[in-house]
């Protein structure tokens, strides 16, 4: 087979084409009650400095004691980007001064993260599979909230998710479109929501991208790049990159150079903008935390985590389109959520998958999109889409009637089996009834017949007729028969 | 490894330490006999020396993901300057 057309992931310029380099970090907040430190809870949207301790604020005399699961979460996610796990790691403070951070240092991991090299693979919708290398997955301490808007002349600080456990993702540099940066970006979120480590809310704030972008000619060195922050949707990491592409092709190609900076996206201008302060360089001066030991593990814990994992989302497709005989795209919309596939395998299961994947990605997917539901609260359950494909099956409904039933289940309930029968909405199948119809629809249209004779494409037409005047009951199958015969006669 | 002036006043304000002028001098001299001491303990050898991290026969202390504190906002502000619903109010950052 051909390999479908690639698209050029060259940029035009107005002196020729540019190849984009794309870098990302994602922070992903890890998914458990507790915070990475300390007691407190992780809960979103509490009141003003509830979800805080002592430890969270900072207070004197305070010590960090690791919570377990932030740790085993982090260990499940590298295993799911395929990387290597360290059995010692070490925490760092990293210093800084802002009023958000009232230790005055984040605790972080900068030379030995918990998570080392891995790989994660990334379908492109046009067929293309790209492997992105992970340089590293650290866990490190959230920081709080300020508010800006509240006061004039003062900032409030809630320090709610200030300790909060972060995984911090870094990725290679491998990324070389937009397109790949946020497809990049969907996939380590699918990843981590069938792992369960990061629910990957992004209008909660539980996955953000530090995305770092430079422009090269083609084969030419790394170019200089900049670091755009906080970018806090996938679509926003789309437009952030488009637009410093520009920029940046712009400055270079009129004789000026990039400043490496960092940057800030304004989603409402849909543009990137230089951070104030650039004059004075970042010096964290990173060190050992005293009040922390090294974290250790051995290798018969990372196998037990390993055989808890969960079948993940590559598996799942090839499994999908191996035992299913899906095509690839059909699987890779249903593995996308887990949920998805759960509820695709559920009506599946028994039944002709090819018909049960297009009712779950086109009748029922499409509906709830539109009612912008998700599938744990779908209204039809899977049992009574599995009913609907069984009539279908069985010749008792038509299709066609089977979207009328699925719509009938969708807004009132019960079983598809007593709707068709209470309602009357079997299939007629009675060839004597049928014919009675069709020989109607004839009697009724002389001058159609002649055309018919002579054009086959018209049997559509009066496929069509019978189809009507049956109410959608008839079965498609003998309608069509039957005319053919009598047309042709 | 000695450190300059300039280099003092840039820690200083880093941590946000106010310095003033004339306690430079001072504070580089004291720097650079720590780092003089650092200096000298750079000339033991030692390969194959995994970094001490902790003077007992400890491994790090972990606990469960069970919410154990919180829910004392009023403690948590009460010693700050200013404050209003429980916030801490600092003067105005905006990056």
């Amino acid at each position: 087979m051909a390999a479908p057309d690639k698209p050029s992931k060259l940029v035009k310029g107005a002196s020729g084409d540019w190849e984009v380099v794309i870098g990302m970090e994602v922070h992903a907040q890890v998914a458990s009650h507790a915070k990475l430190f300390s007691g407190a809870s992780t809960e979103f949207g509490g009141a003003p400095n509830a979800h805080v301790s002592l430890v969270d604020a900072a207070m004197p005399g305070m010590l960090p004691v690791i919570n377990a699961e932030c740790v085993r979460q982090a260990v499940r996610t590298g295993l799911g980007l395929n990387a290597k796990i360290n059995f010692k790691s070490v925490f760092d403070r990293k210093n800084y001064f802002y009023p958000d951070l009232p230790q005055g240092y984040q605790i972080s991991q900068y030379k030995s993260p918990v998570v080392g090299e891995g790989e994660v693979a990334v379908d492109m919708p046009h067929g293309e599979t790209i492997k992105i290398g992970i340089e590293r997955l650290h866990l490190e301490q959230d920081a709080g909230k300020l508010l800006h808007d509240r006061h004039p002349s003062m900032s409030y600080v809630d320090l709610n998710r200030s300790g909060v456990a972060l995984m911090e993702i870094v990725s290679k540099p491998d990324l070389r479109s937009s397109d790949e940066a946020k497809a990049y970006m969907s996939k380590l979120r699918t990843i981590m929501r069938y792992l369960g480590t990061c629910d990957g809310d992004m209008e909660k704030g539980s996955l953000r991208a530090d995305v770092n972008v430079s422009v090269r000619r083609p084969g030419a060195p790394l170019g200089t790049r900049c670091e755009i922050k906080n970018v806090n949707s996938i679509r926003f990491v789309g437009q952030a990159v488009d637009y410093e592409v520009r920029r940046q092709i712009k400055i270079l190609e009129d004789g000026g150079k990039i400043e490496q900076e960092t940057r800030l996206f304004d989603s409402d201008k849909g543009e990137t903008r230089a951070m104030r302060n650039k004059e004075e360089a970042h010096d964290y001066r990173y060190f050992p935390d005293p009040d922390l030991l090294p974290l250790e593990f051995d290798a018969a814990y990372v196998e037990y985590l390993k055989s808890g994992l969960p079948e993940l989302p590559d598996e799942k497709k090839v499994r999908f389109t191996r035992d299913f005989g899906l095509s690839a795209y059909d699987a890779d919309v249903l593995v996308s959520e887990r949920a998805l596939a759960d509820y695709f395998e559920a009506v599946a299961k028994g039944r002709d998958a090819k018909a049960a994947a297009n009712w779950v990605i086109n009748e029922l997917t499409g509906r709830l999109n539109k009612e912008g539901k998700d599938f744990a609260a779908s209204p039809v359950s899977t049992a009574q889409l599995g009913a609907v494909l069984d009539l279908i099956g069985e010749g008792v409904i038509s299709g066609k009637i089977a979207k009328d039933v699925f719509e009938i289940v969708w807004n009132e309930g019960g079983d598809p089996r007593a709707i068709v029968e209470a309602r009357g909405l079997k299939q007629v199948t009675d060839v004597g009834a049928i014919e009675k119809m069709v020989d109607d629809i004839i009697a009724k249209n002389p001058d159609k017949v002649e055309q018919a004779k002579a054009n086959e494409k018209l049997l559509g037409w009066f496929v069509g007729q019978v189809m009507k005047a049956s109410g959608g009951k008839a079965n498609p199958q003998t309608v069509n028969e039957l005319l053919k015969k009598k047309l042709k006669a | 490894m000695s450190v300059d002036a300039h280099t003092v006043r840039q820690i200083a304000h880093l941590a946000r330490i106010a310095v003033a002028d004339d306690e430079v001098e001072r504070l580089q001299g004291e720097i650079n006999a720590v780092l003089a001491f650092v200096e000298q303990l750079q000339e033991v050898n030692v390969d194959g020396v995994e970094p001490m991290t902790s003077v007992t026969p400890m491994k790090l202390k972990q606990r469960g993901d069970v919410v154990t504190d919180g829910g004392i906002a009023d403690d948590i502000v009460k010693n700050a300057p200013a404050t209003e619903d429980n916030f801490f109010l600092v003067p105005k950052v905006v990056e």
